[in-house]
């Protein structure tokens, strides 16, 4: 152990690849027929997304009042899944643009499954804010255009700042993810000897050419999206936490909501991500390039994360006593000790605990443990949502208000299906797109740079 | 055509990265312009090999970035301080802070697109799947795992036993010529064609068809249909509640609706006039209130100073002056009385003027008849 060469930068990679040989690796998901494990996950997936469906349609025939929801806990699973997928869409970005401005090489092998994870994510959590209008088809009124009413949305409310950020981190998100396919595709157009592939692959590869006079702007335009989608990323969660912040009620009513929902984002993404990566790679022989070194450095992330969040749970008490607001010392107090005490708990066990197991190195890099752990965080990190919004509305100011929020039948169908929606979406990925940016790993093997030495 | 290909360039493949990069910089040093070098991922160093200008693309992401903002603070403030000012808060109708999420996301959004869209299509020309690289062998291998050059023959210095012996200088392996091939260059983009024409037919079809049936048959069908069905009763509707099945109720037994005081005198005007008493006194607001009333109801027949000038002509019989002796000499509960029952062919004013209206339409008349019929002691 001790004689390892600090110095030296470790390769991203296991092994010395030929760059053919990752390309093969890369593309023969697309290039093989799906066998049945696939079709056995897809419909499991479809039958999910099913439930989705029915849980949506009995919502949208009778109302919301086919949920839980009651007043005063007008927000209920909706927020809650919006906010949970959202958080996990963060991961991604932070994957594909954070790390990428720190130069951070081993992001390469799981970047675009991370970007591709946000993109699924973000998608689904913007079906929430709609399906929580109980009328989505009149969800044109959230944007701003000169209508027949001659009035304009309210610019200073978070829930329209709310629609600006979901959107504009969808359509980057895209834009990012698009540009990085665009040599990927090209490299798949010229393997592929399938007629209708070739011309699909052609279309959306735009006629790229790998030349280096097109690499260099192309190097450029990664940077500046880099650039943007980090405050970008930052941002998102940000105003989504305004949606509570920005608000008066005890338990929401704090400056801390940003960093901490920013953070806590971080964190449930990671989680989903390694989840989903460590059984990407196991199916589709990926150990060396998405290596337990990489999945070692996630695992390190998630117990920075988990820290901090750690941290804002404290302080969030902390603050309700130190700022001697009844009702804020209240709405604490409640939350450990009240009606939902168990959801606490259940939070507290999961985000705050588990994730300290990632101190031990042998914990760290090893598989089964490491997988546990990350649903653990991802069950945690529901909770922290479903505590923040539930406990917070159920016992505000006023006693005579108060009132105990249960789910019902229709809110459990749609956040089983809310998952279903998601992993159909990942799944028709990993047999539709390469799931490893291939011009992104190669450029990372060994010897695959010019040496810089003098010819 | 036919026979003679038209060269397009030479191309010249390598191994290794750094034999490419040492290649570009001979090409470079040789004086050739037109060239490129391919390869399936970015080679670090490439564009100072290549002696490439820094891209431009930055300046791109600026200038929309910064007109992004600009369009959106100044919608924002248009739309909020201008078009529909409107008290959110107490704050001021442009309130910067509040702002600054959207300012940013659309300086975002903007920059991201533009740089994006001005890089794919005005610096690289794509899409171009008609580019005479592609569909060749060279394409395939620096697709994958090799590194090419290619030297164009638009270049100045472009001489086929040169450019041989150039690249044969720098080992490259692979030495071939890449010809246009007929069609890209004859090849034009038809509008017109039927097959092109038939596309465009059936999306418009579509497109048409479903906006047609959305706006104007799913959006009054259920569930979409703006709450129209609703558990609720409407005026007329049966009642399933009720045993009589009446929608509508009556008032409970015994009781008078506020301002709905049974009229006493029915059939009886002169008792009327004997019995009511004017309970309105003259002034400002009640003579106002009259001539409104009377300007609405009245003076359609009687005539804006109720001198039976209709304004039918002819199509109504023409009502009396209200200047008449006997008008004059009338109570005013006698003439509350035709007011609420209605007089040869007058009907009753009931439902349009309430108790106390009739009382100040009558005050207004007495206006009305005292300025044609004034008393000495008015001018004083």
């Amino acid at each position: 152990m001790s004689t390892i060469d600090y110095t030296r930068e470790l390769s991203v990679l296991e092994g010395k690849h030929a760059l053919r040989e990752l390309d093969d690796l890369i593309a023969k998901p697309l290039e093989t027929k799906p066998d049945k494990k696939f079709y056995i996950a897809l419909s499991i997936t479809l039958s999910m997304t099913g439930l989705f469906v029915l849980g949506l349609a009995l919502t949208f025939y009778y109302g919301i009042g086919m949920w839980g929801n009651n007043i005063p806990v007008a927000w209920a699973f909706d927020i809650v899944n919006f906010v949970f997928w959202i958080g996990i869409g963060h991961a991604g970005t932070l994957i594909s643009a954070i790390l990428f401005l720190f130069r951070q090489k081993w992001r390469t092998g799981i970047s675009r499954f991370a970007e591709g994870m946000t993109i699924f994510a973000v998608m689904t959590a913007g079906l929430f804010p709609l399906i929580h209008l109980g009328r989505p088809w009149l969800s044109g009124y959230l944007f701003p255009y000169p209508n027949q009413h001659s009035v304009w949305v309210n610019f200073t409310s978070p829930l329209l700042w709310d629609v600006f950020a979901v959107s504009t981190y969808l359509i980057v998100s895209l834009i990012f993810w698009y540009v990085g396919l665009i040599p990927d595709l090209a490299s798949l157009r010229e393997r592929t000897e399938h007629k209708i592939k070739k011309v699909i692959y052609s279309v959306f590869s735009l006629g790229w050419r790998f030349s280096n006079r097109h690499w260099h702007h192309y190097e450029m335009v990664y940077l500046i999206l880099a650039g943007f989608a980090t405050p970008l990323v930052l941002s998102v969660h940000t105003i989504v936490s305004f949606d509570f912040a920005v608000s008066v009620i005890p338990g929401w009513h704090t400056t801390i909501f940003p960093p901490y929902f920013v953070a806590g984002a971080v964190f449930s993404g990671f989680a989903m991500v390694q989840n989903v990566l460590i059984i990407v790679r196991k199916i589709f022989n990926y150990e060396h390039i998405i290596t337990v070194d990489t999945l070692e450095k996630m695992n390190k992330i998630m117990l920075l994360t988990g820290s901090m969040i750690g941290y804002a749970y404290a302080m969030e008490f902390f603050i309700a006593w130190y700022s001697g607001v009844e009702a804020e010392r209240f709405a604490f107090l409640n939350r450990a000790m009240g009606p939902y005490a168990w959801a606490y708990w259940i939070m507290v066990t999961c985000n705050v605990v588990s994730p300290q197991l990632f101190w031990f190195k042998k914990i760290r890099r090893t598989i089964p443990v490491m997988f546990v752990i990350a649903i653990f965080v991802n069950i945690g990190m529901w909770f922290e949502r479903f505590v923040i919004i539930v406990t917070s509305l159920s016992r505000d100011f006023l006693p005579s208000s108060w009132a105990y929020y249960k789910p019902t039948l229709v809110d459990g169908m749609i956040l089983i299906g809310s998952f279903g929606f998601f992993f159909t979406w990942i799944l028709l990925f990993t047999k539709a797109l390469p799931v490893i940016s291939m011009a992104e790993v190669k450029a990372v093997v060994d010897g695959a740079q010019p040496s810089h030495k003098d010819h | 055509m036919t026979g003679e290909k038209i060269l397009y360039s030479y191309t010249g493949i390598f191994d290794t990265p750094d034999e490419v990069t040492h290649a570009a910089e001979e090409a470079v040093k040789q004086g050739y312009t037109k060239f490129d070098v391919n390869s399936p991922y970015p080679l670090h160093g490439m564009n100072k090999a290549m002696n490439l200008p820094a891209s431009k693309l930055g300046y791109v992401a600026l200038i929309f970035g910064l007109s992004g903002a600009l369009g959106a603070l100044l919608s924002l403030w248009w739309v909020s301080a201008v078009d529909y000012p409107l008290v959110i808060g107490g704050k001021p109708f442009f309130s910067f802070p509040a702002y600054i999420p959207v300012i940013f996301e659309v300086t975002v959004l903007s920059a991201a697109i533009a740089t994006v869209l001005a890089m794919l299509f005005f610096f690289f020309k794509l899409p171009n799947n008609a580019h005479p690289l592609h569909a060749t062998d060279y394409m395939k291998k620096v697709s994958a795992d090799k590194y090419g050059i290619v030297i164009q023959a638009e270049d100045p210095k472009f001489d086929e036993s040169s450019i041989r012996k150039f690249l044969e200088s720098v080992h490259a392996k692979e030495i071939n010529a890449v010809y246009w091939a007929e069609e890209e260059i004859t090849h034009k983009h038809k509008i017109f064609e039927p097959k092109f024409l038939t596309f465009l037919l059936v999306v418009v079809i579509i497109t048409s068809g479903t906006t047609y049936f959305t706006l104007n048959k799913l959006m009054f069908m259920l569930p979409f249909n703006w709450m129209m069905e609703q558990q609720k009763q409407n005026p007329q509707q049966k009642s399933l509640v009720f045993a009589d099945g009446h929608g509508m109720r009556q008032p409970v037994e015994g009781t008078i609706a506020r301002g709905f005081l049974p009229y006493e005198f029915k059939g009886q005007p002169d008792l009327a006039g004997e019995r009511l008493v004017n309970p309105i006194p003259v002034s400002k607001e009640s003579l106002q209130l009259g001539q409104t009333k009377f300007d609405i109801y009245c003076s359609p027949c009687h005539g804006y100073h109720g001198e039976g000038d209709s304004r039918l002509r002819g199509q109504f019989p023409n009502s009396p002056s209200l200047h008449s002796e006997k008008v004059r000499t009338w109570s005013d509960g006698r003439i509350f009385a035709v007011l609420t029952e209605g007089q040869n062919v007058m009907p009753s004013y009931t439902t349009q003027l309430t108790v106390d209206e009739r009382w100040a339409v009558i005050n207004y008349v007495r206006a009305l008849q005292r300025a044609l019929n004034a008393k000495e002691s008015d001018l004083q």
